[in-house]
């Protein structure tokens, strides 16, 4: 069973900016559970909404707006017109390909959603207090205690709630569970830094090397990201590298053989890393946000792509594995 | 001597098509089959099963000459010791292990005196689709003329049905529970390990010992114990005679083969046959076919439910093994072709086929003999020995039916046995189960097995659970608890057929409380239960007094020492169990009525029972509401789980601690074997949006897809009833197989059956198989022959279940990577 958490924040004190008494509530927008692919064991992962970059082949798209957003599953829905009733703001409109929400009028109340007898309107996101939160954690403990698992802040990007996030990892670490954060790594090195000091392990993301790059697929640089991405290597944390691989994006050799030369250099202890090979299921749920997915030139990753990115790792002394 | 083929005839079926050779998957932790193995495996799995009416012609004929002759007990011996004199004897090329129930391998014999198969029977038999069993129409001609006519009036079911009271014929006939005693005898027997340490000669000594000893001054039952431990002295003889036949028959083999390592084994065959059963094995060969001669005579004798199991066969033949491979004298290759051979013999034993319309009950060849591998040994260690990892490559390698297997996994089995069990689990073929000493043996503790006896216990077919060797468990039939509910909702009728099925308990609606609802459902519940348990009472002493066996008692300790039969209080524990299905189905419903009719208004009580009436039709608003918005069983959401544990607690209270006839009591187990998918058949639509006919759920685990947030959270909720109050529970769950790719994702899954047992869980299985692949396998069966799904306590292959079982896999909840 792999070691519990090695560095517990509680007990080493806090000298941090996160307020306690401050916001300590976040907007959820999943929990999924006997997740077995972010960290060790088996884990929960929360994912919390809102992301600062909009990366093209994102798999959770209702993650990269803050904003609690309304999903519509057209295959649900049984055209009862129980929403087009309800709704304060008449936005709701039954027609031929379902119902149509107006997103100028609507204010996101969620009250269609209540009266929908299918789920087949829903709202993505609501609010969650540290306490509620770690009443739902407690409740897998003899999971996490069997597998040596524990919980995984993911997103969107967790650290847009760092005072949030620092109360929950400081609440995990009294009960001495598992903590891991998965991060973009587009935060504010202080921020990141406070958080680190409360994490067992990160899932770091990279995904281009060249800054216009990332920012055409990502939208924004990459400059702070590696930077941050150096300063929590110097903390000497737990970090797991995590590659997605999109071919036509950034499966070429010149980004793979950039990304490995700068691991390489990554001062602290050696990281492991991840390839996750892209999957394109990010279109139904595009349209559930009621927004379009156009993949253009992005495909998934052949077998012979993996390997040659493997060995290509390999040449620089890194061992990558696909997979989570 | 009546036309029986000595060898079996060409295969019916093609090598390809039922998974032969099957690539060896890179990720199998054994090294593969040899030759041998292949051609034994092949032989067995091509081999249609047929009917053969040898073993019911020598009864008949015996029945007819000696009727009135002997007491019940010795004519039971007599005609086994017969059939055992007479009966054909095979002994097939490459066999190393012998012996076969009928005259050739997949050959099922008749049980004319408990249920006798009419012509009809026979030609539906012979000609169905699945589940077939080849008989010619000679055979039937011969049984038509000299089995049928005698057996008229004398069978078991016969003297059952005269007498049952019509109250129980009108819920029986509502399908509010089946009687697994109206067609074979009760079974799920397991044995614990005397067989190894005593040969039937010294049992034969014991009850000499005990004829002596009979004290006729003194003790009224004197005479009847005399009757009943003369019979158990014939039926050792009948095994030892039946051993004796197949060592003259390697014998004479031997002489005609022309293959000096033929030549060799036959002549180990003379010798293993001339000494076991007779004496206590000597080493590993001899332990295995002493059992193996041991479980074909519980099977002639009687066609007992759920075959014969040779309980912790792991622990069994450790010490064999263990002391030769010290002397050299057996490599672990060889131990290993042993064993395989002994699983093929099972899988070479379909189950007897049942008559008339209780066919729809349980559709399959499985006998559920059930191999208990890993676990504790009776001194409470860790069961685990180097016989248990062999079992387990064995099992992955030879993929076939029969014998099902369990791994049981204590807080104390090595995290490496776990491991490599979860490897066989993933392959997907749905075995092995997983079960939890550490609860059982809880569980049998309360029903009141001393300590040694309880750690001596374990699975004997599904999941309930017994102490090997000592206990006489019979498995009564299922309860259809939602049925149960179903005519509450409609004042004791049957909606399906408009027939009055249970007791007048108020029209619900009319009720005004929740409470209201829930006593006249308890009310129902309890009549039903009370008049399932005074037919079952009657059934036990019809077995006792009119088909006792008393080769079993022999086996089953205190037997002797008592004088008693196996069905009539011989054993040192003596359960009744009644099966509870569906009560995932019945919590769901009582939530929907909980929460939208009484709580919250949403829907009055007619408007849910006129769309329950018409099977939601027209009421897509409403079934869409009740599917949605009701917490319902598998998601840890207490508002459902505590109407779960109150329906569980009151069917304990129902059940548990009634008495029975054997000197025992009545006891609660949580089983459905497929007998959910009947029930639902004779259902309308339900309260939780379940549509009429539609399978409800399974023992306890979740309606189907009605668990969204993971199997912790079903594991969570199921963990909320006391399972050490029950004699098993059972929780399916399905996996996508991509959740099991990597071995650390193998660990994961140990991790997670590990969370379970601490939790209190009694048992748990895994279908580790898509939808799409499903699905396929239905569209283009012949592509998928050798694809083989956990239905509940058993693997059976998907193309050998109907359409409706096959549904009932499709829509269990899939688990997918995250």
């Amino acid at each position: 069973m792999p070691e519990r958490a090695s560095r517990d924040s509680a007990a080493s004190g806090p000298a941090n900016t996160c307020d306690p008494a401050g916001i300590q509530s976040a907007p959820v927008f999943d929990i999924k559970r006997y997740a077995i692919s972010d960290g060790p064991g088996i884990r929960m992962t929360i994912f919390l909404k809102g992301c600062p970059l909009s990366c093209r082949w994102c798999h959770n798209p209702e993650g990269i707006s803050p904003a609690i957003q309304k999903m519509y599953t057209e295959s649900k829905c049984i055209g009862c017109g129980e929403c087009v009733d309800h709704c304060p703001e008449q936005a709701c409109e039954l027609t031929d390909e379902g119902i149509t929400t107006d997103g100028k009028l609507c204010t996101a109340c969620g009250l269609c959603a209540q009266v929908c007898p299918a789920r087949a309107s829903e709202m993505s996101g609501h609010y969650e207090t540290v306490a509620e939160l770690m009443k739902v954690i407690e409740n897998e403990r003899p999971f996490f205690d069997q597998s040596g698992g524990g919980v995984t802040f993911s997103g969107g990007e967790p650290l847009l709630y760092p005072e949030f996030l620092c109360a929950a990892l400081d609440a995990c670490g009294k009960l001495r569970i598992h903590r891991t954060v998965d991060t973009s790594g587009l935060v504010s090195e202080g921020k990141l830094l406070e958080v680190a000091t409360r994490t067992d392990l990160f899932l770091y993301d990279l995904k281009l090397m060249d800054s216009k790059r990332h920012e055409q697929w990502t939208g924004a640089g990459n400059r702070r990201i590696l930077k941050n991405l150096q300063a929590l290597a110097a903390t000497g944390a737990e970090i797991q590298l995590r590659i997605p691989l999109i071919k036509g994006v950034n499966t070429d050799e010149a980004n793979i053989g950039a990304t490995a030369v700068f691991i390489a250099a990554l001062p602290g202890p050696e990281k492991t890393i991840r390839l996750l090979p892209y999957h394109d299921v990010a279109g139904s749920k595009a349209a559930k946000l009621g927004q379009r997915h156009d993949r253009g030139s992005m495909t998934e990753p052949a077998e012979a792509d993996l390997e040659r990115i493997v060995t290509q790792f390999a040449s620089h002394g890194l061992i990558a594995a696909v997979g989570g | 001597m009546v036309n029986v083929n000595s060898k079996t005839s060409e295969p019916q079926r093609k090598a390809d098509t039922e998974g032969n050779f099957y690539p060896r998957a890179s990720s199998a932790i054994g090294p593969g089959m040899n030759a041998r193995i292949q051609r034994l495996r092949k032989q067995s799995v091509e081999t249609e099963p047929s009917l053969s009416i040898e073993r019911a012609l020598h009864e008949t004929r015996f029945y007819k000459e000696n009727d009135g002759r002997f007491s019940a007990p010795v004519m039971r011996a007599k005609n086994f010791l017969e059939h055992c004199r007479q009966k054909t004897i095979y002994l097939g090329e490459d066999e190393l292990i012998v012996g076969e129930r009928g005259p050739c391998p997949r050959s099922v014999p008749t049980f004319p005196e408990l249920t006798c198969h009419s012509v009809q029977d026979f030609e539906i038999l012979d000609s169905r689709e699945q589940q077939r069993y080849t008989i010619s129409e000679k055979d039937i001609a011969i049984y038509a003329e000299e089995v049928i006519p005698y057996w008229q009036g004398r069978t078991i079911r016969e003297r059952i049905f005269n007498h049952v009271p019509d109250a129980w014929l009108a819920a029986y006939e509502a399908g509010l529970f089946t009687e697994f005693m109206e067609q074979r005898a009760a079974g799920h027997t397991a044995l614990d390990g005397q067989i190894y340490h005593h040969g039937m000669l010294d049992f034969k000594r014991q009850i000499r010992a005990e004829i002596e000893a009979l004290d006729y001054l003194n003790d009224p039952q004197a005479t009847d114990r005399f009757e009943q431990l003369s019979a158990m002295d014939i039926s050792c003889d009948a095994v030892i005679v039946f051993a004796a036949r197949h060592a003259e028959l390697a014998e004479q083999l031997a002489k005609k083969e022309r293959d000096p390592q033929r030549v060799e084994e036959l002549r180990k065959i003379a010798e293993v046959c001339r000494w076991v059963p007779a004496n206590k094995p000597r080493n590993f060969h001899e332990a295995i076919q002493m059992y193996w001669f041991v479980h074909l005579g519980t099977i002639t004798e009687l066609n007992g439910w759920d075959a014969m199991n040779p309980g912790h066969f792991d622990q069994h033949l450790a010490p064999f093994y263990e002391a030769e491979k010290a002397a050299g004298t057996l490599t672990r290759e060889q131990a290993r072709e042993l064993l395989s051979c002994f699983w093929i013999k099972v899988n070479n034993h379909p189950a007897p086929p049942k008559v008339g319309i209780t066919a729809r009950e349980s559709g399959t060849y499985n006998d559920f003999t059930n191999i208990n591998i890993g676990g504790i040994t009776p001194e409470g260690r860790d069961g685990v020995s180097e016989v248990s990892y062999i079992m387990l490559e064995v099992i992955e390698e030879l993929h076939i039916l029969q014998p099902g297997s369990s791994v049981h996994i204590s807080a104390k089995t090595p995290e490496r046995f776990v491991h490599a069990a979860c490897k066989v689990i993933r392959q997907g073929h749905g075995y092995p189960s997983v079960f939890n000493p550490d609860v059982y043996v809880a569980e049998l503790l309360r029903q009141g097995k001393s300590l040694k006896d309880a750690r001596e216990g374990g699975c004997s077919g599904c999941i309930e659970v017994g102490a090997f060797g000592k206990e006489a468990f019979l498995l009564t039939g299922y309860l259809n608890v939602p049925k149960i509910l179903e005519i509450t909702l409609n004042n004791g009728i049957d909606p399906v057929t408009g027939k009055r099925a249970g007791i007048e308990t108020g029209d619900p609606r009319q009720f005004e409380t929740f409470e209201q609802l829930y006593g006249a459902f308890l009310e129902q519940l309890n009549f039903i239960v009370d008049t399932k348990i005074r037919v079952s009472n009657y059934i036990d002493r019809m077995f006792a007094k009119y088909a006792p066996a008393p080769f079993l008692s022999v086996l089953i300790k205190d037997c002797i020492s008592k004088g008693r039969d196996y069905y009539a209080g011989g054993p040192r524990y003596n359960t009744n169990y009644i099966q509870c299905t569906g009560l995932a189905t019945t919590t769901d419903s009582l939530s929907v009525l909980k929460k939208h009719v009484f709580d919250e208004r949403k829907f009055s009580m007619d408007r849910v029972l006129d769309a329950v009436a018409g099977n939601f039709e027209g009421e897509e608003f409403l079934r869409q509401t009740v599917l949605n918005k009701t917490p319902f069983f598998g998601n840890n959401d207490d508002r459902a789980d505590e109407i779960a544990l109150r329906v569980y607690d009151d069917l304990l209270k129902a059940i548990d601690g009634k008495p029975n006839v054997r000197g025992g009591t009545f006891h609660l187990n949580m089983l459905s074997t497929t007998c959910h998918v009947y029930f639902g058949k004779v259902m309308g639509a339900t309260p939780n949006g379940r549509l009429a006919g539609k399978s409800i759920s399974d023992g306890t685990s979740p309606s189907h897809g009605a668990d969204v947030h993971g199997p912790s959270m079903v594991m969570q909720s199921l963990s909320k009833l006391d399972h050490t109050m029950s004699g098993g529970t059972l929780l399916n769950l399905r996996f996508l197989p991509s959740l099991l790719k990597r071995d650390e994702d193998v660990t994961k899954l140990g991790h997670l059956i590990r969370s379970y047992f601490t939790l209190g869980g009694h048992h748990v299985q895994f279908n580790i198989v898509d939808t799409a692949t499903l699905k396929a396998a239905q569209n283009c069966p012949e592509d998928y022959k050798d694809l083989m799904v956990r239905m509940a306590g058993y693997s059976d292959y998907f193309n050998d279940m109907n359409a409706d079982l096959q549904q009932e896999v499709i829509e269990r909840t899939e688990n997918q990577a995250f």
